[in-house]
């Protein structure tokens, strides 16, 4: 599905992700930790086409298809999802339109007609009870004035209406009650499936409880230091960081 | 008034306004003095303080032109793309400034006067407010007009009539030469009258230059209530000034909706309103979209005499390419006119680093138990917004004219008539995937 190669990327002049290797198959769900500023929401930036990103070296090839190659929309509409750490607001924009222009953009891609109002009317409101969403923020510009528990809630309700390939989370569940947590880790786990994969950034181990990843990458100053499993996490909750920076010397 | 470009076409217009009247029409001694009006108060240039940001010199260059241009013919098919589609209404239709009532469609009798000026001005109306709006005494484009006007539209909506349509009125502009055309309008709300007024507008021609110099005076008697939209689009290689003056009277409900589109050279409204009654409402609301090197100069007026009135001023506007705008707002509370609300509201959206705004607000107040206020933003679209659109699918041209939208949706929102609104949303797509 997602296979990153020796990816190094740098903005503003300053190098941050170092070379980085990852390989993400159909199904999978990937977790990706490590300590503020090691890199994690850049390298989201990066797979998702942000632009004062630039790529110095490496490959990154998306169910095919050379991804570094493709405009943002053009990797939205292949099938990718980012899940913003910080979503922004946008007056005037409301959501409803928001969500029914972008599933009819990617459907135009796919060669598919507009969807039926009835249709994108039934869709949006089985989502919004996917996520527990209130109805009432669909007429609301996007965004404005949410909650931080209600703007994550909205990205997981935009990756559960655009229905990517690859959902990538970031941070997802910071800002978020335990209820609001059980809820959109909820919501993933119905989502998932034989063909989607997810990549799950997160700093706390009790999110990889409700989502169960099949592998832990600890990112560490723009490179991926340690792989394991599930179990990795835990002992990344109990010891920290620091003792990986032992590790790091002798990548 | 002594460079190269103004100095003939100043002669020109006085030789040529000499001449146009006869001395027996009955407007002949109003024309003469406004010709010496003018003559006092000269063709302003960058040194006039009203027209410091638009080079009006510039745009006067076309020469020689015509001081006058009959109606030329014009059929259904060319007339059709200026229809306002599912709008069901009344159409007044103006060729050159002269009304084609084989065109038109016009509301019975019963409840609205609509003429041709010239054949109004033996009418009472004519006769209490033609030219006597305070705000015009000062205008050398208005007293330009009253000289050489030819005719436009006079409407009178009699007392406690309610229009059940809206009317449109398309002003068409059909040449073979360049010329300097001089429409003028006086409509007058009798007391209770309520209207809804939309103008747009439709070129014809191809390369000739059409400098429109319209007045036009819009009187609100007491608790009369008016929509005014104006549409100014779809004429290629045309400079238009347009005055509009209202005046209201106690109780009455004024709202104005101006729309500067694409494809003008040059557009500057004078858009005034002098509140001479107490207990009025005031809606003066604009947005400017202007591409390629449009030049679009607001200039509007709140002239609040008396007390108790509330006047909200919002004008935004979205530049694009290298064009260039100007907003001036400004709010008189004389001395008597406590408990006048007065607000004003500039905001504007940049979408190339080449095109520029000045906008200033010029408020004098005079009342002490007064609330008014005034704003000024300029901003571009955030990248930070438009990735999180793309990020979702949206293209970039999708993404812009969502964010477009969303910025002109406090003014396209006000539209009262559904089949209008849409139009203008969609003129506003139109302008921003070119
Ligand atoms: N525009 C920028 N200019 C310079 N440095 C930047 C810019 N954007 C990010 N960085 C730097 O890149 C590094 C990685 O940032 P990034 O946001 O990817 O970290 P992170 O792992 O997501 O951290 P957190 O856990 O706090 O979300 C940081 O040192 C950050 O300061
Ligand atoms: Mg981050």
């Amino acid at each position: 599905m997602l296979t990153i190669k020796n990816l190094h990327a740098e903005v503003d002049g300053k190098e941050i992700l170092k070379g980085i290797d990852l390989e993400i198959r159909k199904g999978e769900v990937h977790a990706i930790m490590g300590p503020n500023g090691s890199g994690k929401s850049s390298l989201a930036s990066v797979l998702a086409g942000r632009e004062n990103y630039t790529v110095t070296q490496g490959e990154v090839n998306f169910d095919g298809k050379d991804l570094l190659e493709l405009s943002p929309e053009d990797r939205a509409r292949e099938g990718m999802f980012l899940a913003f750490q910080y979503p922004v607001e946008i007056p005037g924009v409301s959501n409803i339109n928001f969500l029914k222009t972008a599933l009819n953009e990617i459907r135009a891609y796919k060669g598919l007609p507009a969807m039926e109002a009835k249709e994108f009317l039934k869709l949006t409101k089985e989502k919004q009870q996917l996520v527990e969403f209130n109805a009432n923020l669909m007429n609301r510009s996007l965004n404005e004035g949410f909650s931080g528990g209600e703007k994550k809630r909205n990205e997981i309700l935009q990756l559960a209406m655009l229905d990517p390939k690859l959902g990538i989370l970031d941070e997802t569940d910071s800002g978020l009650d335990i209820d609001a947590l059980r809820i959109v880790a909820g919501g993933v786990n119905k989502l998932r499936g034989p063909e989607k994969s997810f990549l799950v950034i997160t700093h706390y181990q009790r999110l990889l409880d409700y989502i169960v990843p099949d592998f832990v990458h600890v990112l560490y100053n723009g490179r991926i230091v340690k792989t394991g499993t599930k179990e990795l996490a835990l002992e990344l909750e109990e010891k920290g960081y620091d003792w990986l920076k032992e590790a790091e010397v002798h990548v | 008034m002594t460079s190269d470009i103004t100095t003939p076409f100043y002669q020109y217009i006085l030789d040529g306004g000499n001449g146009l009247t006869p001395k027996e029409d009955v407007l002949y001694g109003v024309r003469q003095d406004a010709l010496a009006r003018f003559r006092t108060l000269g063709l302003p240039d960058l040194k006039t303080e009203a027209w410091r940001y638009t080079n009006i010199q510039r745009v006067l260059k076309e020469q020689p032109f015509v001081l006058q241009q009959q109606a030329l013919p014009v059929t259904a098919a060319q007339l059709a793309p200026a229809f306002i589609p599912e709008l069901s209404c009344y159409r007044a239709v103006l060729v050159n400034g002269h009304l084609q009532p084989e065109l038109s469609e016009l509301p019975a009798a019963k409840d609205i006067t609509i003429t041709k000026l010239s054949e109004a001005t033996q009418q009472k109306g004519f006769k209490t407010f033609f030219d006597k709006h305070p705000h015009l005494a000062d205008q050398p484009f208005a007293a330009l007009n009253t000289a050489l006007f030819a005719d436009g539209l006079f409407i009178e909506l009699k007392a406690n009539a309610v229009l059940d349509k809206p009317l449109h009125i398309i002003h068409v502009y059909t040449l073979t030469q360049h010329a300097f055309l001089q429409p003028r309008h006086l409509w007058i709300a009798h007391p209770h009258a309520s209207a809804t007024v939309i103008e747009s507008t439709l070129g014809l021609h191809n390369d000739a230059v059409a400098f429109v110099n319209s007045v036009n005076e819009v009187v609100l008697e007491e608790n009369a209530e008016l929509w005014h939209y104006n549409i100014q689009n779809a004429v290629q290689n045309s400079r238009h000034i347009n005055q509009t003056a209202a005046r209201q009277e106690t109780y009455s409900r004024y709202h104005h909706y101006n729309f500067a589109l694409p494809q003008a050279t040059m557009i500057r409204n004078n858009t005034s309103v002098a509140l001479t009654g107490s207990y009025t409402e005031t809606d003066l609301h604009g947005l400017y979209l202007a591409n390629g090197n449009q030049h679009v100069d607001n200039h509007t007026f709140v002239d609040h005499l008396v007390p108790h009135c509330n006047s909200n001023e919002l004008y935004k506007g979205v530049l694009l390419d290298t064009a260039n705008s100007v907003f001036t707002g400004r709010i008189h509370v004389h001395q008597d006119a406590q408990k006048t609300n007065a607000f004003q509201q500039n905001n504007n959206l940049l979408l190339s680093e080449k095109a520029t705004i000045n906008s200033q607000p010029q408020l004098e107040i005079y009342a002490d138990d007064v609330k008014c206020s005034h704003g000024f933003t300029v901003g571009q679209f955030s990248d930070e917004s438009l990735f999180y659109l793309r990020t979702r699918g949206i293209g970039a041209e999708a993404a812009k004219h969502l964010l477009v939208n969303a910025f002109a949706f406090d003014i396209t929102d006000q539209v009262h008539i559904p089949a209008l609104q849409h139009y203008l949303t969609e003129e506003i797509r139109t302008v921003i995937s070119n």
